[in-house]
């Protein structure tokens, strides 16, 4: 079982991160995914999260309880969850938007300028794909293909294109951070997938 | 999808095609999805000016030949109380779903709660019996608001969905069969000579034939003590069939209606009953519980009301202790006690609301009832 949580502030997509991936692994990746998401006031503005359960057998208990995965893409809502996150961990922060204390119980940190990197694309509402690319490369919690499959309907139907193209750089980036560098035809490939 | 699409979509696919409302949190998902959807299948959705006139309105739409919805959580559910009741004494099969929320009051607009499942059952005044379910996933959602349609046009009984905030805002698969493999009951339809009619003349399985607004048959209803014309009769003798009727073609048929899921041991040492979302929590419990050498049975309860009387009295029999776990300071946990009658020992596991139970918690008091 999985536990992962997506955060940020309102607005960034972050419940959509959930969404997002919480679909490509129940219909794609043939598992069972429960998403839960900070909900009323203050998921709006300050700091949101969204929170997914991942497993192979049914999920239980719908909330998270000791996240393996925590994605922070503002430093509130790094602030607030960075201690939830258990020991041996992976956390992904947008580096120009949070500045992470040492540290800490072996944590893996992963990060990531996809705010930056989606505003060079033509525009910063995809960073949360970026985000999503790039998360998919380094944990492998979920397969690049499912995540591409769950975008129609999830994202504006004209907005497509420029999703994918974001989820791909991530991806990208994310392969290249963990070492797998690929060759450019592959890269080109991704990109046109 | 969320568990409020869901009982959207389970709504339309029962061949719901009226949905009155007044959104409130955290069921107006429902209402956004209804409103999207309805006009797609040639059905209406109102807004309507407050919870009192939401209820009136689904009246009004099933006595003209609809299939009506809507859905409510807290300070709503109460404002629709009046008119459940109307509904009720009318025998006007309609579905309403409740995403409960903390309460009294306002409570906690945001958080979850299973504190209405008495008021589900006595909240408008008088002796009336209802049919009530309780989903513990989106996937559920879907699938008893089917049921509940199909309960409620089979009964002539207002059917409730007691669903709560955390279910309702939980995201998971759903799968939605092709149209033709949902079964789904229709109203039963009077069409013998039209001065015949009686709105309230139970048919041979003890329930009345309905007609539609606008079909040329003319008869009275009221919330008024009634004969089978429906007309007024104020008196004792009356009441006495009118009130009767309403209970009895639910508790006569109570073995039929009601659903539950049942696992593990039929020699529990200790039998563990929840619904809805903190049925879920349970099981990891009851896991637990196993892993220790306890005999636990899990009872997952799908109907609320009419309760499963017989079953829990059977069980009385055998099992050292029951242990029912809830959102709430303790409501159905009475009922169980009620059923027990002294036969076993019946534990609570209270939580007032605005999150889930620790399954470590209700471990303990499990490994507590064993002893």
């Amino acid at each position: 079982m999985t536990e992962i949580r997506f955060s940020g502030f309102g607005g960034q997509g972050i419940i959509r991160c959930g969404l997002i991936t919480g679909k490509a692994l129940s219909l794609f990746d043939k598992k069972h995914a429960t998403m839960t998401q900070s909900f009323g006031p203050e998921a709006r503005g300050s700091a949101c999260s969204s929170q997914l359960v991942v497993s192979d057998e049914r999920v239980l208990y719908p909330y998270i309880t000791k996240p393996g995965i925590l994605i922070a893409m503002s430093q509130e809502a790094y602030d607030k969850y960075e201690s939830d996150l258990q020991k041996d961990g992976i956390l992904i922060i947008d580096e120009d938007l949070v500045e992470p204390k040492p540290p800490r119980d072996n944590i893996k940190l992963y990060s990531v300028q996809s705010t930056r990197l989606a505003e060079e694309l033509g525009n910063r509402i995809i960073g949360n794909l970026v985000m999503l690319g790039f998360f998919t490369a380094v944990t492998a919690v979920v397969s690049p293909e499912a995540m591409k499959k769950a975008l129609p309907g999830l994202v504006p139907e004209r907005f497509l294109d420029l999703n994918i193209k974001g989820f791909d750089k991530g991806y990208e980036v994310g392969l290249q951070t963990i070492g797998k560098k690929t060759t450019k035809t592959k890269r080109k490939q991704e990109i046109t997938k | 999808m969320d568990g409020d699409y869901a009982i959207a979509e389970g709504a339309l696919a029962a061949g719901c095609r009226f949905f009155g409302g007044y959104p409130i949190t955290p069921s107006t998902e429902t209402a956004e999805r209804f409103s999207e959807r309805i006009p797609e299948v040639g059905g209406v959705f109102i807004q309507m000016e407050d919870e009192l006139a939401a209820m009136a309105s689904l009246i009004g739409a099933v006595w003209g030949g609809k299939k009506a919805m809507s859905v409510t959580s807290g300070p709503g559910f109460s404002l629709m109380m009046e008119n459940l009741g109307l509904a009720a004494m009318m025998e006007t099969p309609l579905v309403l779903a409740n995403v409960q929320r903390g309460g009294p009051s306002t409570g906690l607009p945001t958080l979850t709660g299973q504190q209405d499942m008495m008021q589900a059952r006595w909240g408008s005044h008088g002796d009336y019996e209802i049919i009530a379910l309780s989903p513990d996933s989106p996937q559920e959602c879907f699938d008893l608001t089917i049921e509940a349609f199909n309960l409620s046009e089979t009964y002539r009984v207002p059917t409730l969905i007691m669903t709560d905030e955390c279910v309702g805002h939980m995201h998971e698969k759903v799968v939605i069969p092709p149209a033709e493999e949902i079964e789904l009951v229709e109203r039963k339809w009077y069409n013998g000579p039209k001065e015949k009619y009686m709105p309230y003349a139970p048919d041979s399985d003890g329930i009345p034939f309905m007609v539609k607004a606008g079909d040329g048959y003319r008869f009275h209803t009221t919330g008024l003590t009634h004969d089978e014309r429906g007309y007024p009769v104020i008196n004792a003798e009356q009441q006495d069939i009118c009130v009767r009727h309403m209970v009895e073609k639910i508790n006569n048929n109570a073995e039929k209606i009601i659903r539950m899921d049942e696992e593990g041991t039929d020699d529990p040492d200790v039998v563990v009953l929840s619904y809805g979302i903190t049925a879920r929590i349970a099981v990891k419990a009851v896991q637990g519980a196993r892993k220790k050498g306890i005999k636990v049975k899990n009872i997952r309860l799908i109907t609320i009301w009419p309760f499963p009387e017989k079953r829990i009295k059977e069980l009385a029999h055998k099992a050292k202790a029951f242990v029912v776990p809830e959102i709430n300071y303790g409501q159905i946990v009475l009922e169980v006690e009620r059923c027990v009658s002294g036969m076993a020992k019946v534990i609570g596991v209270p939580h007032c609301g605005g999150g889930v139970h620790n399954p470590d918690h209700i471990l303990n008091v499990i490994k507590e009832a064993a002893k």
